[in-house]
């Protein structure tokens, strides 16, 4: 039988290769930690400019960072429409899943693409074609779109759907659909089938689906750029904006605060759901 | 419970047919075996007595009552799943109880009957832990157990045993029958493993391509099969192709001769079959009188404990499988290479 060999080559599996694989595993996380360590690290620092060695540490950075309204207003702008992003991709997101994972239909495909479309357009070619289609329809309505909370709110749901449609299709494909033929079989009407069956098994990939939804909203740049306006602002925007006119460490103090957030909704959405299982 | 009738039966998908007017009456607390290689539409039947498939045309009614165009929900079968489908996220009782709570029985009978039925099925200790703790024939009693509880019209188990090791599958289906007799259930059950349904069903269903070939007891099935199909699925059979001469004889395709019984064989049969736990092998013996007789080599001898297996070459170069009995072998071994007269009974040979 050749089914019971491994496909790897012998060396991958006897154990030679192991320091090999032990460090390129601790490489990678070096390259993808270590910058965050040091914003951490010099968020702390009591140079007026950001630069080495530290003379001291303190916590007047963050202090600093708070007393500015335009931190705090793009903080309380990012956060609003990340639960609004979040929100309307769960309403679509979470039906289109349902029907995309059990159903055999034609235009399957095509639609299941539509959806995670917007994790493959380049963000900024996106957020363009956005702000001249709002324009457009400002033009031909007289309606304001771009540059409201209205034009940010569309660009971040669409920025959260796909990551809904895929968590919440993950869920759904790795569940033996007998499981809601049997709840039927009992006696099980559809709805209750799927109150009972169906829903506290997917719970976990919608609640995850949700959590990375408001991440890639929150931290969302390019998408947002040309749909900003005066007072409507998002974080990672006030922080480039910010950054073009000075180099102290409250930036510094800034991004901390946003990591803290993001690490914080990663961990709470792996106790949920094994992230593994996604992609 | 109830009896089952089905009305020429149809499933079709797009121009292919998987079920072909199938037809069927199962009486009151009968356990029938749907018996069929993959893809006969065994299961498809059985889906579409549950619900859970859409009938394209035909009828299936519930002791009278028609229901094939109800949901499942309204139906009122127990259904057992090949892969057991139990509710991973609930405790054992909770899986159990669940027919139960859509007919909302109330609380005391509801616990009263979970425990009857889980001490039915010998899991009454179990109650509390969840699937994944249980050992594959534990999770089979806990599918059989939800079921059962809320007494349905009919048991339809899907190729049930499938995921057992071959001991374990012995003893659960001997397990199955004692419930299901004690409980008077109209069973249906699919399988495509014959020994399993030779031993639990009081008739067996043979289908192949999407129509019923054969509706008999297990002992018709295998003794009068009905078309070569049931003859060559059921146990296994010498086939000669070849001709009937008329005077009771049936000629080879390779010249042999051999007598042959022909009440109710088709006159135009072109194919001679014959178990091999008919055929004797002697050596040097003529064979008695109204056997039919042929020359032939032992090529392959196989030993299987209670009964060896041979294999022959006639003189013309058919090979033919023979079982013989060890209890009635011992005292003399035949080995390859041995000449022997191969002989059967002329009422054991079957026509097609």
């Amino acid at each position: 039988m050749t089914g019971s060999r491994s496909p790897f080559p012998r060396f991958l599996s006897d154990g030679s290769f192991r320091p090999v694989m032990v460090g390129g595993c601790v490489a990678a996380f070096i390259m993808v930690l270590s910058p965050l360590a040091a914003i951490i690290w010099v968020s702390f620092f009591e140079n007026k400019i950001i630069s080495f060695p530290p003379t001291g540490y303190t916590f007047d950075w963050y202090r600093a960072a708070a007393a500015m309204p335009q931190f705090r207003d793009g903080f309380f702008t990012s956060l609003e429409l990340g639960v609004v992003a979040t929100l309307v991709s769960l309403i679509v997101g979470v039906p289109a899943a349902l029907v995309l994972a059990r159903g055999r239909f034609p235009g399957r495909e095509a639609i299941q693409s539509l959806l995670l479309a917007p994790l493959i357009v380049p963000g900024i070619v996106a957020g363009a074609a956005l702000y001249m289609f709002l324009i457009e329809v400002e033009l031909a309505s007289g309606v304001q779109v771009a540059m409201t909370f209205t034009g940010l709110a569309i660009a971040h749901s669409l920025i959260a759907l796909p990551w809904t449609v895929r968590l919440v299709t993950a869920s759904l494909v790795g569940l033996d659909p007998q499981l809601k033929e049997a709840a039927l079989t009992m006696g099980a009407r559809e709805f209750t089938a799927f109150r009972l069956v169906t829903w506290p098994l997917i719970r976990p990939g919608v609640v995850a689906g949700a959590l990375f939804a408001f991440i890639a909203s929150f931290v969302d740049l390019e998408k947002s750029l040309f749909l900003v306006g005066p007072g409507m602002t998002t974080l990672p925007i006030v922080i480039v904006n910010y950054l073009e006119w000075s180099i102290d460490p409250t930036i510094a103090a800034v991004a901390t605060v946003q990591i803290a957030i993001i690490s914080a909704g990663l961990v709470l959405t792996d106790r949920y759901f094994k992230l593994a299982r996604a992609f | 419970m109830s009896s089952i009738l089905i009305q020429d039966l149809v499933k079709r998908h797009g121009a292919q047919v998987t079920v072909d007017r199938v037809s069927l009456e199962i009486g009151q607390g009968e356990f029938i075996a749907f018996l069929g290689p993959s893809g006969c539409g065994k299961t498809t039947t059985l889906r579409m007595i549950a619900g859970l498939t859409e009938a394209s045309a035909g009828s299936i009614h519930f002791g009278g009552r028609e229901v094939t165009h109800l949901p499942p929900y309204l139906r009122n079968a127990g259904l057992v799943f090949q892969g057991y489908a139990l509710f991973p996220h609930m405790s054992v009782a909770e899986n159990v109880a669940f027919g139960l709570q859509m007919r909302k029985v109330g609380h005391e009978e509801e616990r009263r009957r979970v425990e009857e039925a889980l001490s039915l099925v010998k899991l009454a200790h179990l109650a509390g832990r969840l699937p994944k703790e249980l050992s594959g024939g534990q999770q089979q009693r806990v599918a059989l157990a939800r079921a059962i509880v809320y007494k349905p019209e009919v048991l339809l188990l899907d190729e049930p045993l499938s995921a057992l090791d071959a001991k374990l599958r012995t003893e659960v289906r001997t397990e199955l029958r004692r419930l299901q007799s004690a409980l008077g259930l109209t069973t249906i059950f699919v399988t495509h493993d014959q020994d399993e349904a030779l031993s639990v069903a009081d008739r067996i269903v043979v289908m192949s391509a999407g129509r019923v070939e054969q509706v008999g007891t297990p002992r018709e099935i295998y003794q009068r099969p009905a078309t070569r199909f049931v003859a060559e699925f059921i146990g296994l059979t010498n086939l000669f192709p070849g001709g009937l001469e008329g005077h009771g004889r049936f000629r080879c395709e390779d010249g042999e001769c051999f007598a042959v019984t022909t009440t109710d064989a088709p006159s135009n049969a072109s194919v001679l079959a014959i178990r091999p736990e008919h055929v004797r092998l002697v050596r040097g013996v003529p064979a008695p009188d109204g056997e039919s007789a042929v020359e032939a080599t032992v090529e392959d001898v196989i030993y299987r404990g209670a009964l060896t297996e041979f294999v022959v070459r006639t003189a013309s170069g058919a090979k033919l499988a023979a079982h013989l009995q060890n209890a009635g072998l011992g005292r003399y071994e035949l080995r390859p290479g041995d000449r022997v007269i191969a002989s059967w009974p002329a009422d054991a040979s079957m026509l097609f």
